[in-house]
């Protein structure tokens, strides 16, 4: 059994200029010690994806259709209590900013001990010791010294290995890490994802890698699902994706990644704007921007349609014919 | 903190140590006890205010003043304090329908009031007494403190540590307590700091208009509406609990201002 599937889900916000569908039918699934990316710019619905998973869509903005099932159990049926229950335990999750993402006024070491109370309701004590394991499992030289230390005290790097030691501090087996380096400089990014997949392989977690960076994607992770206007678009194991990329915008995408080696004068871009989620355009939302766009783009609903049944390579074009 | 700041730090703590001392030394009875012989006696070594009217001593009035002045600061601040915050942190926490109501309808009800003069029909029509003068000072006050409360939490609740913890599985109860008061209160330690000065001029004000403790408790506002009837005759009995409301009242208005430098984030160095 898959570890989390997400089927068909729709989170949506009403607003003033109308209901805005930011996740709008995504489907995946993810295995057990399987890393997959969502990948995707700015507003294109990840992050709230991975909100929606966790039930912490704030209200207006409700999950409207769909199932996520983790370990086979309804998460959208559970009640408040069961999914605080499972948030942290079963599912924890890391954010962008380590900066902002700890409280200030308590110790790192505390505010680990309490997350670990919270689901063991072990003894003071014991947590803080639990606590100070969990930051030697995340590579902090002296984590005893360190456990004491606040958050002002320690680099964007180690917040951000504390961010990852508290989520991990109750053994959760999925974890979600929503564009986890995107506020690290380079040379400690690739020390965080290194940390990250090496607790995936120590645990046999899975992971759920928000990310807008195709060098992350391919550094790390087995599957990728691109997203576009709330959608997902293309689907497939990362080699696959890289080597065949099937939607134009995935390919788009691509061809925007600086490679050292390659004399380009320019950068690739994809031309115009992502389209206002109020006003999609009918047919492929991407088909406005599309160098390969047809009259047959402009209509209708695009389905995902299978090109590889044994990967599982799927994508949202009406110019792909499905080989079965 | 600040010079100023300190200058208020160190005029408030001489009033409590005033008020917590000063009745060691000088028993209770000479509040009250009478020498008409001596009434308007002026300063002097045996009275260093002198005698009031009733040839009562006027230090050992003062003195058990600063007592009921800082009951009435504290108790006021701390209820008013508790229930503002309270209920500033419902309505900004939860928002929605609670906070309409809150906020929208009941912050600006008690707000349209002129404080002083809702202060004064409550007690006028509960009787003056202690507990009724505090009650009329809390019915104003917790306002400023909700509606600064609940700015604050709707600040503090979007931080990312608030869903981080939201994320690991903490309920409503540990992520108020734990993650947004903690980060939501400077603000408040800032006006309570000024509340203080508010609630012992207010008192003073009530007791100058009959309205507060009866006599004869000494309160420097009462003693301030007795003193005017003879303020020709005696210049010590309106100079000494004048400069007592006055100090009071600046030293816990620096010590705000003080606190409000200290806590502000942008000053880096303590």
């Amino acid at each position: 059994m898959p570890l989390l599937v997400v089927e068909n889900l729709e989170t949506r916000f009403p607003t003033r200029a109308g209901d805005v569908p930011a996740v709008n039918g995504v489907s995946f699934t993810i295995e057990q010690g399987e890393t997959l990316a969502l990948v995707g710019e700015s507003g294109s619905g990840k992050s709230v994806t991975a909100l929606s998973i966790l039930g912490l869509i704030a209200p207006p903005g409700h999950i409207a259709a769909g199932q996520i099932l983790y370990d086979g159990k309804n998460l959208r049926e559970m009640s408040k209590e069961e999914l605080r229950a499972i948030r942290g335990s079963e599912i924890a999750m890391i954010f962008q900013d380590p900066m902002t993402s700890l409280n200030p006024v308590f110790t790192i070491g505390e505010q680990i001990a309490e997350a670990v109370r919270l689901h063991t309701g072990l003894p003071r004590a014991q947590a803080w010791t639990k606590a100070v394991e969990s930051l030697e499992s995340v590579a902090i030289p002296d984590p005893g010294r360190r456990a004491k230390q606040y958050p002002h005290e320690m680099s964007g790097g180690m917040r951000q290995r504390v961010m990852i030691a508290m989520a991990l501090s109750c053994e959760p087996k999925l974890l979600i890490a929503d564009e986890p380096t995107t506020a690290l400089d380079v040379t400690i990014q690739a020390q965080i994802l290194e940390l990250i997949n090496r607790l995936r392989i120590e645990r046999n977690l899975g992971v759920l890698l928000i990310t807008h960076d195709l060098g992350v994607v391919a550094e790390t992770c087995d599957r990728a699902a691109v997203m576009y206007a709330g959608k997902i678009v293309e689907n497939a194991p990362v080699t696959r994706l890289f080597a065949e990329p099937s939607h134009p915008y995935t390919r788009g995408l691509l061809a925007s990644v600086p490679r050292v080696g390659r004399n380009d004068t320019r950068l690739a871009t994809i031309e115009g704007m992502v389209p206002k989620l109020t006003n999609l355009p009918p047919g492929c939302a991407f088909a406005p921007r599309c160098p390969e766009a047809e009259a047959k783009c402009r209509e209708g609903v695009i389905q995902l349609v299978t090109l590889d049944k044994p990967t599982n390579h799927v994508v949202r074009c009406v110019r792909r014919p499905s080989k079965e | 903190m600040n010079f100023v700041g300190k200058i208020g730090l160190f005029i408030v703590a001489l009033l409590v140590l005033v008020a917590v001392i000063g009745p060691l030394f000088i028993p209770e009875i000479r509040v009250t006890a009478q020498n008409l012989d001596f009434s308007f006696e002026p300063p002097s070594f045996a009275h260093p205010m002198g005698l009031d009217e009733n040839g009562r001593d006027v230090l050992a009035r003062v003195i058990y003043g600063a007592r009921l002045s800082l009951i009435v600061g504290i108790t006021v601040v701390a209820v008013s304090g508790a229930v503002g915050i309270a209920i500033g942190m419902v309505a900004g926490y939860y928002g929605g329908w609670i906070d309409r109501i809150v906020s929208g309808f009941i912050f600006n009800v008690f707000l349209a009031f002129p404080g002083i003069l809702l202060a004064i029909a409550t007690v006028a029509f509960l009787g003056p007494s202690l507990s009724n003068l505090i009650l009329a000072l809390c019915a104003i006050g917790w306002v400023g403190y909700a509606r600064l409360m609940r700015a604050q939490v709707l600040k503090v609740r979007e931080y990312d540590f608030v869903t981080a913890a939201r994320a690991l599985g903490a309920n409503d109860f540990r992520i108020i307590v734990r993650h947004i008061l903690p980060n939501a209160i400077q603000p408040l330690i800032v006006q309570a700091s000024l509340g203080m000065a508010g609630a012992i001029m207010a008192e003073a004000s009530l007791s100058f208009l009959g309205l507060g403790v009866p006599p004869p408790t000494p309160s420097w506002g009462a003693m301030l509406n007795d003193a005017r009837t003879y303020f020709a005759s005696g210049w010590h009995l309106t100079l000494f609990p004048g400069v007592m409301i006055a100090l009071a009242v600046l030293g816990f208005n620096l010590v705000g201002d003080g606190l409000r430098e200290w806590l502000d984030p942008k000053q880096k160095a303590r």
